[in-house]
């Protein structure tokens, strides 16, 4: 997913960037998220033992549940504070219509959290005794699945909001909708690792963001336009 | 500019009838004050002329149009100051209003940054920011960005005196230019003002404790 147009002074981008800025100011929770990722997998060959053939075996899979795991954590954040600090209900009044700033805000959520996961990936492959061949599937899976993740995550995040427990709600309404996303990325660095063609697996990872993109938008801004009341 | 009416409002909150049979009318260079004892929907009303709260009975109409024929143009069109300041405290004082005024489509923000007496604080993260501080900066947005319709409530809640002169100022700047406002507040209101009171609109007031927003 691309921003549209992130030139200074446009809505679309000045939203974009301030989220991303943001999350860069209060590094804490980037980076928490990157952290967590990385103690969700080192804890695998712990619990499961360090027998590298099985290690090897079950690396994509718990590489893609940690995933999931992960960018639920950084989801609360995504509307949380602005509810809170008043911003949302300007945010709903201001002329950008409601679903284009959730893209907004959905892609500056994936540039501060998908893009560093898909980054540290590799090293926790390496880490588990992942075979060569399932890097590149694994890299294009991740790269297909997690804009999804943003997507989905974010019209349960604006769901939950003004809820009391809102982080175990958003985990109950959203972690049900990341399965599709989990199967298809898991089997399509299966194949890889075989050696037979992920391309079907990744072709239905990419419909899904096709879908999440046309569909997300306008569940959040419905959501969102209830939380502003 | 425009005329901003409204007939036969009605509001429930919570299932309690908050005002009902409500009109009213605010032309060019005209400011409505809404006055009213706490609970009696002055925060509500300015919601529900705002859109952020749905009409449930009565019409809103810009210059005779339906509002809910126009909900683009009727946004494009007002500023809302409301209780909360929306100041994010990782950002310095201008990328706070840079980015509302990004945000409207452009605006003044070095002069209104000025005006409101924030240039010396222009490079400060807002989290140092003081109650009236803060919310001279969210007030900024009015002298930033030009809207016809300006939706204050309680605007000068936590201001002092210097701070209160300068939003009268803003206001009346706004009125000779055209605009309309339409202000809830406890305080006094000059007495040539348009005054709407708004407990004679109430419903059944008798079970309506605390303020419901």
């Amino acid at each position: 997913m691309s921003a549209p147009d992130p030139s200074p002074g446009s809505p679309l981008g000045a939203l974009i960037a301030r989220d991303i800025r943001l999350a860069l100011r209060q590094g804490a929770d980037s980076m928490m998220v990157i952290v967590f990722f990385v103690l969700v997998v080192v804890l695998f060959p712990l619990g499961v033992g360090p027998e590298p053939a099985i290690l090897g075996r079950i690396a994509a899979g718990v590489i893609w549940v940690a995933a999931l795991l992960a960018a639920m954590l950084s989801m609360d954040r995504l509307f949380q504070t602005d509810h809170e600090d008043g911003s949302l209900e300007l945010l709903v009044l201001s002329p950008l219509p409601l679903e284009l700033q959730f893209l907004a805000k959905a892609t500056a959520h994936w540039l501060t959290t998908g893009l560093p996961l898909i980054i540290v990936a590799p090293l926790l492959g390496l880490l588990l005794n992942m075979a060569p061949a399932g890097y590149p599937v694994m890299l294009l899976a991740l790269a297909l699945g997690t804009p999804s993740l943003s997507l989905i995550g974010g019209v349960g995040a604006a769901l939950s909001l003004g809820a009391r427990r809102s982080g175990v709600l958003l985990s109950l309404l959203v972690l049900p909708l990341f399965i599709p996303v989990l199967i298809f990325g898991v089997s399509a660095v299966d194949a890889g690792l075989t050696g037979s063609a992920a391309k079907a697996q990744l072709l239905i990872l990419g419909g899904l963001l096709l879908g999440a993109v046309a569909l997300a938008p306008w569940a959040a801004a419905a959501a969102l336009r209830q939380a502003a009341e | 500019m425009g005329q901003f009416t409204g007939s036969g409002l009605s509001s429930f909150r919570g299932q309690r009838l908050v005002f009902r049979g409500l009109d009213f009318d605010v032309g060019e260079g005209a400011m409505l004050h809404l006055v009213g004892p706490n609970g009696s929907g002055k925060s509500t009303l300015l919601r529900i002329m705002a859109g952020l709260l749905p009409v449930i009975e009565g019409q809103l109409r810009w210059d005779g149009t339906p509002l809910a024929e126009d909900r683009d143009g009727h946004r494009a069109r007002l500023l809302y100051v409301g209780h909360a300041d929306a100041v994010k405290g990782a950002l310095s004082v201008t990328e706070n209003l840079q980015f509302w005024c990004d945000m409207s489509g452009g605006g003044d923000m070095a002069g209104a940054l000025e005006r409101f007496n924030l240039g010396s604080l222009a490079d400060l993260p807002a989290r140092f920011l003081s109650a009236g501080q803060r919310r001279r900066l969210n007030l900024a947005r009015l002298a930033a960005v030009p809207a016809a319709l300006w939706l204050l409530d309680e605007p000068a809640a936590s201001l002092d005196i210097a701070s209160a002169a300068i939003l009268e100022q803003a206001i009346a700047r706004h009125l000779a230019d055209g605009g309309c406002a339409v202000m809830a507040s406890h305080g006094r209101h000059p007495p040539d003002g348009m005054v709407l009171a708004l407990d004679q609109y109430a419903g059944n007031m008798a079970d309506l404790g605390d303020p419901v927003l």
